[in-house]
């Protein structure tokens, strides 16, 4: 019983990351890079047009940024749950 | 030394490939788990290398840049949709998928959704996807063939099936994994050395990404330049692009969506040893990715400057550069002198109606004849965008040693997407077909024999679609995202978020998103569909977002006025949530 409320709680810490992080995802890539794309353009950054370097550079830089930043919260928190995968006589099955 | 490009192409290509057929030699197959997961023992790291060299296609390395280079900001598409995918990969599917721990997809819908009706559906969905997306590969290898041993675009195919049959039939999943980690090696090296010395040549920084807003000779940057050079010649600006914002838009999600549901993707999450690896190794992998991505639209942002300048500077045929010839005579450039004075005209538009056919004879200046029939606009030059990649050096006169390298990466890129795809058909028919459902009881050695003569018969199926192309590389290449979009990804995030999710609302969603897809692309890019008609003005490369909603829609609606699925099922879902527990990828 009581594990199943601690996974619980697991699940939707998970789930608060993955919203967070893929909100970020998002907003950089299709909001930035498109939607938002003639707006910014008029804003330079060296010699690229701001939207256009976030369509083309920018936004592959923050996707890898996006996934080690989840890895490292997720190694965080399958610890803190005592979930992750140390060799362990206590599995919780 | 001063050796030809041609000798030197065979010296490195030859050594390349050497060392790819020692690699799968060392490391080949003996039983079903190496050949399907490669024994669920790969490094993280070599994995996530691995994955780069599978995932970066023939499309990648050869068209990408050059599509970018025409297509100017509306490459974006591409760059942005064939890398976020890896976030939605890392965060949704591949922690998950490895703990579950079976060897493929189909495996996981048909656990899943505790059907094999279902298993059924997600078999023919990889068949399908995995044989579009060969058949861009197989081109591509067709085209390096012909144009840097010379012979003909069919025969480039033919040599290149018969070396993709010679690895993947002998080494599964153990042998594709470390030939793809030096094919990876070779592929980037071989993109980033014509990359580095031509920012170094037009901006003066050795860093391709940060030469791309660098300051040309002129003193203005780059990009001003480009857009420069574009208005005069009467194209649109190439920092702003000529797609509607809702296309881009679609194109992209539906290529990123894709790439998550990718089954000879997937698959490699299966071949880490813990879920932790899983997650780290997408990382890898995008990272590993991300460096020719990059760089791609710096180079083709240099391909075009070179190519724009060089026609404007010479302007009469004659007086070409040796690569314009070269290039002509392997039917990837034409010129039709339209007004007779002997210069060329490079202007917006087609030159004539489809792709040049050439007669025999020769024109007043020496060109090839086409018979195409000649469009009413005043531009006289037709390029081939494959080219732009591998002609590169060459426009930027690269020693020749680089003009070679480039073809052993071309070749090392399409080779090692070819193979994980043979392998991911070969697993679809030897174990979900025969395995889980023809017959149980078959051998461990039966079953690794029908694996490899169902990826024997793929490569040849491969070739075929290679030499009977529907349309460029990548766009045939595109069109594998959207069906995978359409079809596995909703039933796949679904499953493993949504506990109510069931067997019917998967198999309704699966079905209905596929065949929309596939109703729309053909209609639209074969039975005469135009543009006119687009829905809301999404095209077919990017209505596979639109299937992947209507499928999720689908699944919902549908699994909502059913039954719940199984106790036990419900509880495997839970156990999927987290790390604790994952043993190796098993049969059972």
């Amino acid at each position: 019983m009581e594990n199943n409320t601690k996974l619980k709680a697991y699940w939707k810490t998970n789930l608060r990351y993955l919203s967070i992080l893929l909100t970020i995802w998002f907003v950089v890539s299709y909001g930035f890079g498109i939607l938002l794309v003639d707006e910014l353009n008029t804003i330079r950054l060296g010699g690229f047009k701001l939207g256009f370097w976030f369509a083309q550079q920018g936004a592959i830089f923050t996707f890898v940024v996006l996934i080690f930043v989840y890895v490292r919260l997720m190694n965080k928190l399958d610890k803190k749950y005592n979930v992750d995968e140390r060799p362990s006589k206590n599995d919780l099955d | 030394m001063n050796l030809s490009v041609q000798t030197w192409t065979y010296l490195i290509v030859g050594a390349t490939f050497a060392l790819y057929i020692f690699i799968a030699i060392r490391s080949r197959a003996g039983s079903t788990k190496e050949f399907y997961v490669a024994g669920g023992g790969v490094p993280p790291l070599a994995n996530g290398m691995a994955t780069a060299a599978d995932w970066m296609s023939a499309a990648s390395f050869i068209s990408m840049a050059g599509l970018i280079s025409f297509m100017g900001y509306d490459g974006a598409v591409y760059l942005m949709g064939w890398t976020g995918g890896y976030v939605l990969l890392a965060l949704l599917l591949a922690p998950y998928l490895r703990k579950f721990g079976k060897f493929t997809v189909p495996d996981f819908i048909g656990d899943r959704y505790y059907s094999d009706v279902a298993r059924t559906v997600a078999v023919i969905c990889a068949l399908f996807v995995s044989f579009t997306y060969v058949a861009g590969q197989m081109r591509g290898v067709g085209v390096v063939f012909s144009r840097f041993l010379e012979v003909p675009i069919n025969w480039g195919i033919i040599i290149g099936m018969g070396i993709v049959f010679f690895y993947a039939v002998l080494g599964g999943m153990k042998g594709i994994t470390y030939t793809q980690v030096a094919q990876y090696c070779v592929l980037i090296f071989a993109f980033m050395v014509p990359a580095i010395y031509i920012s170094i040549q037009l901006t003066g920084n050795p860093i391709p990404q940060l030469g791309f807003g660098g300051t040309v000779a002129e003193g203005v940057p780059l990009l001003d330049k480009l857009d420069g050079l574009h208005k005069e010649l009467g194209f649109a600006a190439y920092t702003d692009g000529s797609k509607s914002t809702i296309d881009v838009f679609f194109i992209t999600a539906a290529l990123m969506i894709g790439t998550a549901g990718l089954p000879h993707v997937i698959v490699r999450f299966f071949t880490v040893p813990k879920v932790k690896d899983a997650r780290i190794s997408a990382g890898y992998a995008l990272v590993f990715i991300a460096i020719l991505y990059t760089t791609a639209p710096a180079i083709a942002a240099f391909a075009r400057t070179n190519l724009i300048t060089t026609i404007e500077d010479k302007k009469e045929y004659k007086a070409m550069p040796e690569w314009f010839k070269k290039w002509e005579n392997t039917g990837l450039i034409a010129w039709t002198d339209k007004n007779n004075d002997g210069q060329i005209q490079y202007l917006p538009g087609k030159p004539f109606k489809g792709k040049p056919k050439f007669n025999t004879q020769k024109g007043k200046s020496g060109e090839r004849l086409v018979t195409n029939e000649a469009t009413a606009n005043k531009n006289e030059l037709y390029i081939d965008r494959d080219i732009m990649v591998l002609a590169n050096p060459e426009i930027a006169r690269l020693p020749n040693w680089v003009i070679a390298l480039v073809a052993a990466g071309g070749l090392a890129a399409a080779l090692s997407t070819a193979a994980g795809l043979l392998l991911v058909i070969s697993t679809s028919v030897s174990h979900d077909l025969i395995k889980k459902q023809i017959n149980p009881n078959i051998s461990e050695r039966g079953e690794l024999l029908y694996a490899r003569i169902a990826a024997a018969v793929a490569v040849v199926v491969a070739g075929l679609f290679g030499i009977y192309p529907p349309g460029f590389v990548a766009q045939v290449v595109a069109f594998a995202f959207g069906l995978a979009a359409a079809s596995f990804f909703p039933a796949i995030v679904l499953g493993i978020f949504d506990k109510r999710m069931n067997k019917q609302g998967a198999i309704a969603g699966m079905v209905v998103g596929l065949l929309f897809t596939i109703a729309y692309i053909v209609y639209f890019k074969f039975l005469g569909g135009t543009a006119a008609g687009w829905w809301f003005g999404i095209s077919p490369e990017g209505i596979g977002t639109l299937g992947m909603l209507i499928n999720a829609g689908v699944a919902l609606a549908v699994s909502r006025n059913t039954e719940a699925p199984p106790k036990n099922v419900q509880n495997m879902v839970e156990q999927i949530r987290f790390p604790r527990g994952a043993g190796d990828a098993q049969q059972h």
